[in-house]
């Protein structure tokens, strides 16, 4: 049985919710936005309920603890195909074991979510590191980002705390949402906006960026280049270090 | 377009940011800073690299020196007295500015401040300490700061350093006494380790009140502690002088880290030194700091690396394999029921796959294929250990020259390939 959802986070418990009302050992979760074709085999459209969702998750919490959660929701914003059913798999294990099966390292599903929310974590990290604000004037600085996992949930509140008193746009250009920090009312806000016209990475076509920018994005090349040792030279690392991916958002890779 | 000003801090920046590159620590860790008056940044604990240089390097922090007009004549250093190179300082306020902006941006951590000696140590000190202490008070400014302490300057100064910054840092230079006293007129391993002394006891001074009192009672005293830093390949030291060195800078002064940096040469006229063209020492360089993490995190003593017989690291092969060859007869360990640290030293197990092994064979004995899973390097680690289905290698029938040779043919496109594009350089 194919089971399908929205693609959001209470949608994938309230599918969870559904395998276990209606027993379906074979179920298959799959996003809405991920469905291939339609299969011969048979499906059910899932629709989101908090009530089941929150019934899911305290179940689990019980079993797992908030590392466990942790785990599975990291897991879920990788948006791998498939990795849903990994994530019920390891439900099934947690609610039917009195251990802690999240250091069962030898279990197939839980290495898998493992191994898929370090890459999360990784790219998590890279983020926190590799978002470049300018300043487009009072006081508010603006970022674009494509990552290749939903990470701006997990980075909002590492943003939040660092920069508490400017107000911050951070924009993922992949999956067209971005989250706004206002510093007056503290808070973060999710947005959608649509910039059709800009190509990522460069938005002078449409925001007007503050007079001193440029020379803070000139000294910042000028100091990348002169901490530099010539005689190291070792672009293997380098590569390794920041793949070519990300340059087109490193103000000190970009071209021009 | 761009004005005068703006062209004169440029070039400001590319100097002093040039001279202050061959500090090789980036560190911006250890510090757990939050942002608790709505000031500006944090410190998170972890450190967070920025970007990378070309070489591959970590940039985490604005290095740059306040000035290099420098009083002294280090032979090994581009800033000496005698080099003929432009000069430059920049104001406090300059540096202020910068910090603040790139930090803003999410170019950086923090700020890593080092400089030339101008007039006299205390001289130097104090303008360093001026700009922390602007950041912090003025601009709340909550992000990494590191300085750099001037051999010879007063207690009360380096106390005054250490409310500011996060970490203090003083370089030993070069791994003997001799060598120092050779290349650097008017420098002494006194003079270098009084700072190094001075932080390291008002740090435990600190951690024992804080034990009395059960709470932190004054600003925290340089709460990512020290580092140093020793210039190797410039002199004749053996690596089981610098890590006998190293180690008893571990010891001694509670150092968080210890850097071993390649000799670039940069002095073209100085016969004591390798002259310009020689390669820096690129894989010593990183063997010292494999031997250095197998001490401070694989729980290996300096004496088992390295001692009077087997003085030098050896560069094929790194140093953990290197022991393990060296002592067969600790092998094979038993994954399924040796300790924590028996298995963390089995060649081609990391810290992170023993800690998983650790926690996974509770839930039953591992084979193999989960060994590999955990991502345990198994073309090294085979050798030397027992799992379920396998038993022991027939070590007893391999020399430690062949373990050597099987294992160096199973990795060796993937180190070769480094190596040689490093040496094709030269
Ligand atoms: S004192 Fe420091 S800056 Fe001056 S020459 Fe010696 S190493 Fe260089």
């Amino acid at each position: 049985m194919q089971l399908i959802y929205d693609g959001s986070f209470p949608g994938l418990l309230s599918t969870i919710f559904t395998a276990y009302e209606y027993k379906l050992n074979d179920a298959l979760i799959v996003r809405t936005n991920q469905l291939q074709s339609l299969t011969l085999s048979e499906s059910m459209e899932v629709y989101t309920e908090t009530a089941k969702a929150e019934r899911v998750w305290k179940g689990l919490k019980k079993k797992i603890a908030a590392q466990g959660l942790e785990l599975i929701y990291r897991s879920y914003l990788s948006e791998l195909p498939s990795v849903e059913n990994s994530i019920l798999e390891v439900v099934r294990y947690a609610l039917q074991s009195d251990q802690n099966i999240l250091e069962d390292y030898g279990h197939s599903h839980v290495l898998t979510l493992h191994q898929i929310a370090r890459k999360v974590g990784r790219e998590k990290h890279r983020f926190e590191a590799f978002v470049r604000f300018e300043n487009i004037g009072n006081n508010w600085f603006y970022a674009d980002i494509a990552p290749d996992f939903n990470i701006l949930p997990l980075i909002a509140p590492h943003f939040k705390e660092r920069y508490a008193a400017q107000n911050w746009m951070i924009y993922d250009s992949k999956r067209k949402y971005g989250i706004q920090y206002d510093s007056v009312s503290e808070q973060i806000n999710e947005l959608t906006f649509r910039f059709e016209h800009a190509p990522a990475g460069n938005l002078s076509p449409i925001v007007q960026t503050d007079p001193d920018e440029k020379l803070y994005q000139e000294l910042w090349k000028r100091y990348f280049k002169s901490t530099n040792i010539a005689l190291r030279k070792n672009t293997k690392l380098h590569l390794q270090h920041v793949p070519k991916r990300y340059w087109r958002y490193l103000t000190e890779k970009k071209e021009s | 377009m761009q004005t005068p000003s703006s062209e004169r801090i440029l070039e400001k920046l590319s100097i002093l940011a040039d001279a202050a590159k061959y500090d090789v620590s980036c560190s911006s860790s250890g510090s757990k800073r939050k942002n608790h008056n709505k000031g500006l940044g944090n410190s998170t604990g972890g450190g967070i690299c920025h970007t990378y240089t070309e070489d591959g390097r970590c940039v985490s922090l604005l290095k740059i020196l306040l000035t290099n007009h420098c009083i002294y004549d280090c032979a090994y250093c581009v800033s000496r007295k005698s080099n003929d190179i432009k000069r430059a300082a920049f104001t406090v306020e300059e540096v202020v500015e910068l910090t603040l902006n790139f930090y803003k941006r999410n170019y950086i951590e923090g700020l890593f401040l080092s400089s030339g000696i101008f007039k006299n140590a205390d001289t130097t000190m104090e303008r360093l300490i001026a700009i922390a202490r602007k950041l912090r008070t003025e601009h709340r400014f909550n992000g990494y700061i590191h300085l750099k302490s001037i051999p010879g300057a007063s207690n009360a100064l380096m106390q005054e350093a250490g409310l500011y910054a996060d970490r203090l840092s003083v370089n030993l230079e070069l791994p003997s006494e001799t060598s120092l006293q050779l290349l650097a007129p008017g420098k002494t391993y006194e003079q270098i380790k009084k700072p190094m002394l001075l932080v390291s006891q008002t740090i435990q001074a600190q951690a024992n009140e804080k034990r009395l009192l059960q709470r932190a009672a004054k600003p925290l005293f340089a709460p990512a502690g020290q580092s140093t830093q020793m210039v190797i390949g410039a002199t004749p030291e053996t690596d089981k002088d610098i890590m006998y060195q190293a180690n008893a800078l571990y010891q001694n002064y509670r150092m968080k880290r210890v850097y071993y940096s390649g000799y670039i040469p940069i002095n073209p006229t100085d016969t004591r030194l390798p002259g310009v063209g020689t390669p820096a020492p690129l894989i010593r360089e990183h063997r010292l700091y494999q031997s250095d993490w197998l001490m401070r995190f694989y729980g290996f003593q300096v004496t088992e690396l390295l001692s009077d017989s087997f003085p030098q690291l050896d560069s094929d092969i790194d140093p953990k394999l290197s022991w393990a060859l060296r002592n067969l007869h600790q092998f094979p360990v038993d994954i399924n029921t040796a300790d924590y640290e028996a298995i963390l030293r089995i060649p081609g197990i990391g810290v992170q796959s023993a800690q998983k092994i650790i926690s996974a064979r509770r839930f039953g004995q591992l084979d193999v294929y989960q060994l590999k899973k955990l991502g345990v390097a198994f073309n090294r680690a085979r050798y030397f250990l027992v799992c379920r289905g396998m038993g022991p290698a027939s070590l007893g029938d391999l020399q430690d020259r062949q373990i050597k040779h099987f294992i160096l043919a199973g990795y060796r496109s993937k180190f070769s390939n480094a190596v040689s594009s490093q040496l094709s350089l030269f």
